[in-house]
């Protein structure tokens, strides 16, 4: 099966992905020393602990299910403080489980494009992050993926599996040293929400300038299964495309897609969001949140209805706060039976001046006025977290406007 | 408090006002009739300094200082507020949010001002979004209320409200003229009377605000200018209801 694998990769080598620019990868290496796992996370370098943070990971580790931290190759570290939940590199979760072949590449293909079949052949580690049956896990288990060497090319492979009657939040922070300024990485993320589990993924990237992201992932809900998928970029990187896809396989199924998305000048975001509805009954919600200060950001989102009977909507809302950029809505609705209901609505502008002067006539001055009517519209309340999991990300969110709005 | 000179007003390529002047003092609140298209807004909006509305000719003196090119939040600072007619919706933004950031630091206790408009459930909804008639109109009451003007500013706030609501905005209104404290009140009317510093000016079309709020004078604006200014409002009212606006033209001469 492996070999197969790799036959199906090697072949794959040269083909192109649907959307975004091809990227050389000559322009990076993948070489990288050995980092020694840390017991203590505290006794990680500052900077690099404050990296960590502003993508929502917590060094202190305080109230949360686990930990995971993957620097450039090397795993530094992984915890569990839940009974309930699993957290190991996925090199390790695959020598532990042998069932957990038949999850390998089952989501995503292998040869789906250049960096699947790259990954498959050159990636290092990645996680595996898994809740067992019934257990709900009331802190969030965090995961980071950390780029601490200039030019390094990472390439990570991750499954996340929440067993039946599970519930759990994931949070993700993928972000680069203080001084590294390029990069790449590819991160092929394969997810299993089992019958009536409950996950929420949310995944924060603070990238830098130089770097190229290229996030291959794909969920599978099944029978009353929950998937809430977050995303936030607001830091400058300068290209990444993704597409992540939900197949809601089984009987009243949900998927929501939310997503902020800020465009930094010199930045190219092309981000999707993808619900194909299978079973009986099931729903999707995308919500994508755009704003651009001079990058170029295309928002896709696509809503396929197989069967009788079920429900999508899709919100793309864009925010011009620059001459400069662009913003491009591209929602795709695709009825392949009648009797479904799909929906979608889009608005790209700059601020209204009517909402700037209604806030200055009670006493805001105009930038003020504007702030606030930024932050309104990045407000994570709609990605309806937990309230310890919202303070978070909110909390991501303000450390990178501080920084970046 | 507020002095209007031969005031001139364009929006896009139209002149809307054609040399409008008045005068309001400390503790006055007029009012202010003229039939659709009149101005009526537009005059509301030059006083706040809305983009929208460009003053070609005229100035504007807010407490003796001329304020004719001042920003809108550099008015609102002075003492200048005013209540929408159609306020935009803020998305992301709490009406609690907008209350504290608005109050520029006037120490006040939300939930108490919130209470008697019926508005405390609302705090933590997003501005006007999905708001009645009536909630948008009392929600602009309770910003001011924080805000607590020198000027109080209201565009028609009894249009698309039902008659219970026109009265908690009445009360509202007259809280924020210095006109209730019936109950309890130490002072004589006349002391009262003679204590009100706060000044108004009301769009009414219908006239049913004032079932509520006691007013001092009337105006109506009429092809760009005011006509029969310094009547009773009443008197006014029951003119415009008898006559029509068409007679206003016969004070325009």
């Amino acid at each position: 099966m492996q070999e197969e694998r790799r036959l199906k990769a090697q072949k794959a080598l040269d083909k192109q992905a649907a959307y975004g620019e091809p990227v050389d990868f000559d322009r990076f290496h993948d070489e990288s020393e050995e980092h020694p796992y840390l017991e203590n996370l505290q006794e990680l370098p500052e900077e690099k602990q404050k990296a960590m943070l502003l993508a929502g990971v917590d060094v202190t580790e305080k109230e949360r299910a686990g930990t995971f931290i993957q620097e450039d190759h090397s795993v530094i570290h992984t915890s569990v403080l839940d009974d309930g939940v699993e957290v190991l590199s996925i090199t390790e979760a695959l020598e532990k489980y042998d069932w957990l072949e038949d999850y390998y590449w089952r989501a995503v293909a292998v040869d789906a494009d250049r960096y699947t079949a790259r990954t498959e052949l050159r990636g290092r580690n990645g996680y595996f992050v898994r809740a067992l049956p019934g257990v709900k896990a009331v802190y969030p288990v965090q995961a980071c993926l950390y780029i601490g060497q200039e030019g390094l090319l990472q390439s990570v492979h991750n499954i996340i599996i929440a067993e039946e009657g599970s519930e759990l939040h994931l949070i993700t922070g993928c972000t680069t040293g203080h001084d590294v300024g390029s990069g790449m990485h590819i991160g092929v993320s394969e997810i299993f929400v089992k019958k009536n589990a409950r996950l929420s993924f949310t995944m924060v990237h603070s990238w830098a300038e130089e770097v190229v992201v290229r996030p291959r992932t794909t969920t599978i809900v099944e029978e009353g299964g929950v998937f809430l998928s977050n995303y936030i970029c607001m830091k400058p990187v300068q290209d990444i495309q993704m597409y992540p896809t939900t197949y809601l396989t089984g009987k009243n199924g949900l998927a929501r897609y939310h997503s902020i998305l800020v465009g930094q000048p010199h930045s190219r975001l092309d981000v999707g969001s993808r619900v194909v509805l299978q079973g009986e009954g099931s729903r999707a919600e995308i919500v994508a949140r755009s704003l651009t200060k001079g990058g170029i950001i295309i928002n896709r989102g696509h809503l396929v209805g197989e069967v009788v009977g079920v429900k999508g909507h899709l919100e793309c809302r864009g925010l011009m706060l620059s001459k400069e950029g662009l913003i491009y809505a591209v929602p795709e609705l695709e009825a392949r039976v009648d009797g479904v209901d799909l929906s979608h609505e889009a608005a790209v502008g700059k601020i209204a001046e009517e909402e700037i002067e209604y806030l200055m006539a009670r006493g805001l001055t105009e930038e003020e006025a504007t702030a606030t009517i930024v932050r309104g519209f990045l407000n994570v309340k709609i990605m309806g977290l937990p309230p310890d999991l919202e303070e978070e990300v909110q909390r991501a969110i303000e450390q990178s406007e501080q920084s970046y709005l | 408090m507020l002095r209007i000179e031969d005031l001139h007003v364009q929006v896009g390529d139209r002149t809307i006002l054609q040399g409008v002047n008045l005068h309001i003092r400390p503790g006055e609140t007029h009012v202010l009739f003229g039939p659709n298209g009149s101005g009526k807004s537009t005059l509301l909006g030059a006083i706040l300094g809305f983009s929208r509305y460009k003053i070609t000719r005229g100035k504007i003196y807010f407490k003796d200082e001329d304020i004719t090119h001042l920003s809108v939040h550099e008015r609102a600072e002075r003492g200048i507020g005013i209540a929408f007619q159609r306020p935009p919706v803020l998305r992301g933004v709490t009406l609690r949010d907008l209350l504290r950031i608005s109050g520029q630091g006037n120490v006040v206790n939300i939930e108490e001002l919130a209470e008697p408009l019926n508005l405390v459930d609302f705090l933590g909804r997003d501005v006007n979004y999905g708001f009645s008639g009536g909630e948008t109109k009392r929600s602009e009451m309770l910003q001011l209320l924080v805000q607590n003007p020198d000027l109080v500013l209201l565009d028609e706030p009894e249009s698309g409200v039902d008659l219970e609501n026109i009265a908690l905005i009445g009360q509202a209104i007259n809280r924020l003229l210095q006109k209730d404290g019936l109950l309890g009140e130490e002072r004589s009317r006349r002391e009262m009377k003679e204590a009100r510093k706060k000044a108004g000016l009301i769009i009414t079309h219908t006239g049913y605000i004032l079932d509520y709020v006691p007013a001092d004078v009337g105006h109506v604006l009429y092809e760009g200018k005011l006509s029969c200014s310094g009547l009773n409002p009443r008197e006014l009212l029951g003119c415009i209801h008898k006559l029509g606006y068409g007679e206003c033209t016969r004070c325009l001469a």
